[in-house]
């Protein structure tokens, strides 16, 4: 199976079938061990052969820059916001997670359009709004979806001297006070992320467990992800004999130079 | 979700748009209404498609380099609207004044969907800017509107022309071509958005004649200095 699934109608002049990729997506507040989690089940990934492109939100070539410029010049309303956070992607998808997809790669995106769901709403954009503009979006197959509870976050926030973690949300005028203003915007996002969760069917994941055994608990849902969806690290191209799947020895060779090129094919962003 | 492009608006003001391709006159219809608006005393406020910098630089390099794909072509010029729809058009709209605006949503409603994007999709990417009072579209064949450009400026401006979609290595074919495709997702639009169909082949003055008409028709209800929130 390869065929994409969309939230709305998704591209009219991209062809939707032969992505035999996986999209996995990891969500969560700020300060809840994503980054961590990326860089775990990359190289767990990439020992078994798999190759692995990871992609972020807000990190495309041509709108990152407008987005920091324009979160500078405080120019931004709710609309612009959620219309540039959508662009921005738009362009990533299309360079960058679709051509990865179409080659077989693991997408891992350290968030994705989830993160604009919560964080529009919370804004005051209409629900059914901020999703029909991300109707061109492909869901992804995985959602593993970090959860904590807002006291957790805040003490780890706080003790890790996050500082700058306090201004999120700061623009919203939920009062002066820092503290109360992040508590507040927190419990806003984290009721979002948790309707989601439900409704789009997240991987729950304690965060406030050890990061290992986070990990563990992500090795079990890929494995078992990819054992339902048939997908190998090794690709048997349609037209090939059956009879002729490769040997364990050749497995191995195989999983070791697609790792070996797609670490030097791949660009760290 | 309430689409506000389907439902009138409740500001005091009152926001007349035109709409139609390139060459069709309707910048000079639109700016000598506000010559007579303006010399009737009411308060005017004049808006153009695409004259906000926030994205500008972007769409400038995108478009250069070559790298935009329909829907972040569309998305940026989303953008654009929608900071000038808060900072320009709403705060006039909720003074009462009347607004003036050379092309509106239905530019990008007809031009994304040509350069492919999802028809549907489009339209509720806008659905938050608010229903115009009166919508003028000026319809012209094709050929009247690139002799009408060809004798202003000479050159066809390679994204007017849709020159990235690689329609025709002519320009002025492509344009034939693209500008053409634009006509038809007017003509399309044209219930679903209202519009005023005016005959842009007619002179400058008749049309005029006729716009009047209907802004007056249109206005009798507007109070020029209502009482403002």
């Amino acid at each position: 199976m390869s065929q994409l699934q969309f939230f709305g109608n998704g591209l009219p002049y991209v062809k939707t079938s032969d992505y035999p990729g996986v999209l996995i997506s990891i969500e969560g507040t700020d300060g809840v061990g994503r980054t961590t989690q990326m860089i775990m089940l990359r190289e767990w990934l990439e020992v078994q052969g798999y190759g692995v492109v990871e992609t972020g939100w807000t990190r495309s070539p041509l709108i990152g820059r407008t987005i920091a410029e324009a979160k500078q010049g405080r120019s931004l309303n709710r609309f612009t916001y959620s219309l540039l956070y959508a662009a921005d992607f738009a362009d990533r998808l299309e360079k960058e997670i679709l051509p990865a997809l179409r080659s077989g790669f693991v997408v891992l995106s350290d968030r994705y359009v989830f993160t604009a769901f919560a964080r529009d709403v919370v804004r005051g954009c209409d629900r059914d709004w901020t999703r029909d503009l991300f109707g061109f979006a492909p869901i992804p197959q995985l959602v593993l979806y970090l959860k904590i509870d807002v006291p957790t976050l805040i003490r780890r926030a706080i003790s890790r001297g996050m500082v700058d973690f306090f201004e999120a949300g700061m623009d919203m005028n939920l009062g002066d006070d820092p503290y109360d203003s992040f508590k507040q915007y927190q419990t806003l996002l984290t009721r979002e992320y948790n309707n989601m969760a439900r409704e789009f069917n997240f991987h729950l994941l304690n965060a406030r467990m050890k990061p290992e055994r986070i990990h563990e608990r992500i090795r079990t849902i890929v494995s078992d992800f990819f054992a339902q969806r048939k997908f190998h690290n090794w690709q048997v191209p349609d037209d090939v004999e059956p009879a002729s799947k490769p040997t364990s020895k050749k497995i191995a060779a195989a999983a070791a130079s697609q790792a070996a090129s797609v670490r030097s094919s791949t660009p760290n962003p | 979700m309430i689409n506000s492009l389907l439902q009138p608006h409740a500001f005091p003001g009152r926001l007349i748009i035109v709409e139609g391709i390139d060459g069709s006159g309707k910048s000079t219809q639109i700016r000598l209404v506000q010559r007579w608006l303006e010399s009737m005393k009411y308060n005017v406020f004049f808006t153009e498609w695409n004259s906000a910098d926030l994205v500008k630089k972007t769409t400038k390099k995108g478009k250069k380099n070559r790298s935009l794909t329909p829907t972040t072509f569309s998305l940026l010029h989303a953008t654009d609207f929608a900071h000038r729809l808060v900072s320009n058009i709403l705060p006039p709209l909720k003074a009462g004044m009347i607004v003036l605006a050379d092309r509106y949503v239905f530019t990008a409603f007809a031009r994304d969907v040509v350069r492919g994007c999802d028809r549907e999709w489009v339209r509720k990417v806008y659905s938050f800017a608010p229903k115009p009072d009166i919508a003028f579209y000026f319809r012209v064949p094709i050929e009247t509107s690139v002799q009408r450009i060809m004798m202003a400026r000479q050159v066809l401006k390679d994204f007017e022309a849709g020159m990235d979609l690689n329609l025709h290595p002519d320009p002025v074919e492509s344009f034939k071509i693209f500008q053409g495709r634009i006509l038809d997702e007017y003509d399309r639009m044209s219930k679903e958005a209202g519009f005023v169909v005016m005959d842009a082949i007619a002179s400058i003055a008749e049309q005029q004649r006729l716009v009047r008409q209907v802004v007056l028709d249109r206005l009798t209800a507007y109070n020029r200095n209502p009482r403002i929130a």
